[in-house]
């Protein structure tokens, strides 16, 4: 199973110190998060857009042609690129190029957008989130198999012979779709056969596994082999000595965090529940993350797993911290046990 | 206590009167709280259109955001068509799903019917319950009969709203309490 960290771009005062770094800096700090990440073996790194406050990664592509640039052997993608507002052809051209300075590592998770600053700010109706979404999200996959594009549809101007370029290193981009935890999104992405990119909050690994079958019945009932599509669930991971230190180094972070960008805090109670072996949210010490990752890799069958560690204006030296004990402690364990699983 | 009145309806005029005598009796009787009057015939709120409420902007935004920085929720509300009106659903389904966790909330409902009664215990409190409020059991439900030109002519009533606001800045702040009390525990 791969592992990697992903980030929303998010660009929120420390809740400790009431501080937040300039934009500069954490743009910054995120390409040095990556590098990192690179360096200590991890499979994969991925920024968000959000168009509202508090988030820095609006031009996510740019962001990860710096990304590029600064690393050598991860794969980098988008986590995710709302591409109902984008056009798909811009996109393309976006992350082949960011696949030829990457020598080949790029990857797109296209998704829908949680928030919707940018209807507005890019003059979409909001009314056509849903048929944005699956028409434009279709048009990146026929771009994605043709280079010679003869395409027409609601929301752009028709493409006749149109040839989209560069092509990618790679030949193919890997494209995933991205889900929230409900079963209804994971079965369209079943039906279209093409890789879920699954993320969550909190709540039972149980609970996401319904989610995950679904989307490999609708992927097998539509024709598609599910053994050949991956699957990647993305969720909180924090890492210290003890689960104790681990939820209260987090917490505050997430909680303010969820109320700036959100508008409200993180129950406690829910979160004092993600220390439990039971949960997707991995936080604790290293030997139970390990253990709760392992469950999650069993009951899932999953391909990749996706940390988000960095929300709500961590301090980059805790970032620092955590891949270290990943790529010490966690991905050895990890990479061994589910090696072994593979063979068997 | 941020304390946050609502008038539920676009329309007549005896939700307004309850809600001012309210609003009156929480500035007299208790000093610490931050009383806002938000009565929707002075907001042009939209539809609810699913967006997050920080996306909603002018009255609805204002609207959506005063509710949501509330600590106790003063709802009053005629009732139309055997039901609450239109209006105050709608600034129900502006907010999130468990938009109404650690707010206390109580119920004020005029009607021109006694057979209204159960309507507020049987339609509003479960949107109440759903979003998380914690409910002031016992409401107050005024009659056509009791107002004459924009005033309670009942003392009965101003007695029943009196001990609805005790009850409800009760429940507030042992709420609040417990709530402290139980964060604590967590040591996180």
């Amino acid at each position: 199973m791969e592992f990697g960290i992903y980030t929303l771009g998010d660009h929120l005062p420390d809740p400790h110190t009431g501080e937040r770094i300039s934009a500069e800096q954490r743009i910054h700090e995120i390409i040095e998060y990556a590098r990192l990440a690179d360096e200590a073996g991890l499979d994969f790194f991925s920024v968000g857009e959000s168009h509202q406050d508090y988030f820095a990664t609006q031009a996510h592509s740019a962001v990860l042609a710096g990304i590029a640039q600064a690393t050598k052997d991860i794969k980098i993608a988008s986590s995710s690129t709302i591409i109902s507002t984008s056009d798909p052809v811009r996109v393309y051209e976006d992350f082949a190029t960011i696949d030829l300075i990457s020598r080949g590592r790029a990857e797109i998770v296209a998704g829908r957008a949680s928030r919707i600053g940018l209807f507005d700010l890019l003059g979409y109706n909001v009314r056509d989130y849903e048929a944005l979404y699956e028409e434009k999200f279709d048009l990146l996959l026929k771009i994605n198999e043709q280079e010679t594009v003869t395409w027409d549809g609601d929301f752009r101007a028709p493409l006749n012979n149109a040839k989209v370029l560069p092509r990618p290193q790679q030949g193919k981009l890997p494209i995933w779709r991205a889900v929230g935890g409900t079963p209804q999104s994971a079965i369209k992405a079943g039906y279209a056969g093409v890789p879920m990119f699954m993320a969550h909050l909190g709540g039972p690994v149980t609970a996401f596994k319904r989610t995950i079958d679904a989307y490999r019945e609708a992927a097998q009932s539509s024709g598609f082999d599910p053994s050949k599509l991956p699957v990647a669930t993305a969720g909180f991971f924090y890492a210290a000595e003890t689960s104790q230190q681990a939820l209260k180094d987090m917490y505050p972070h997430i909680n303010e965090g969820m109320k700036k960008t959100n508008g409200q805090g993180f129950s406690k109670q829910v979160f004092a529940q993600g220390a439990d072996k039971r949960s997707v949210m991995n936080i604790g010490s290293p030997q139970e993350i390990i253990e709760k990752i392992l469950y999650q890799h069993e009951v899932f069958g999953h391909q990749r797993y996706i940390a988000q560690i960095d929300f709500g204006g961590m301090p980059f030296d805790k970032l620092r911290k955590n891949i270290d004990i990943i790529g010490t402690e966690i991905l050895p364990a990890v990479k061994k046990y589910t090696a072994k699983q593979q063979e068997e | 206590m941020n304390v946050v009145v609502v008038a539920g309806s676009i329309a007549g005029s005896k939700t307004r009167t309850a809600v001012d005598y309210t609003v009156k009796s929480l500035k007299e009787n208790y000093s610490d709280v931050d009383v806002t009057l938000l009565d929707l015939a002075e907001y042009n709120v939209q539809f609810s259109d699913g967006r997050n409420y920080l996306d909603y902007d002018g009255d609805t935004g204002y609207v959506a955001r005063t509710l949501m920085k509330a600590e106790v929720l003063i709802i009053g509300t005629p009732i139309f068509q055997a039901s609450i009106p239109g209006s105050l659903k709608n600034v129900f389904d502006l907010l999130p799903g468990d938009g109404l966790r650690d707010k206390t909330a109580a119920m004020i409902v005029t009607a021109g019917s006694a057979r209204h009664y159960l309507i507020a215990e049987q339609q509003l409190k479960p949107i109440l319950g759903y979003m998380k409020a914690q409910i002031v059991q016992s409401y107050v439900f005024i009659e056509e009969d009791n107002f004459y030109r924009r005033e309670i002519t009942n003392d009965d009533v101003l007695f029943r709203i009196d001990r609805l606001l005790e009850d409800t800045m009760v429940l507030a702040e042992t709420s609040a309490k417990i709530r402290e009390a139980k964060e604590a525990e967590y040591d996180f």
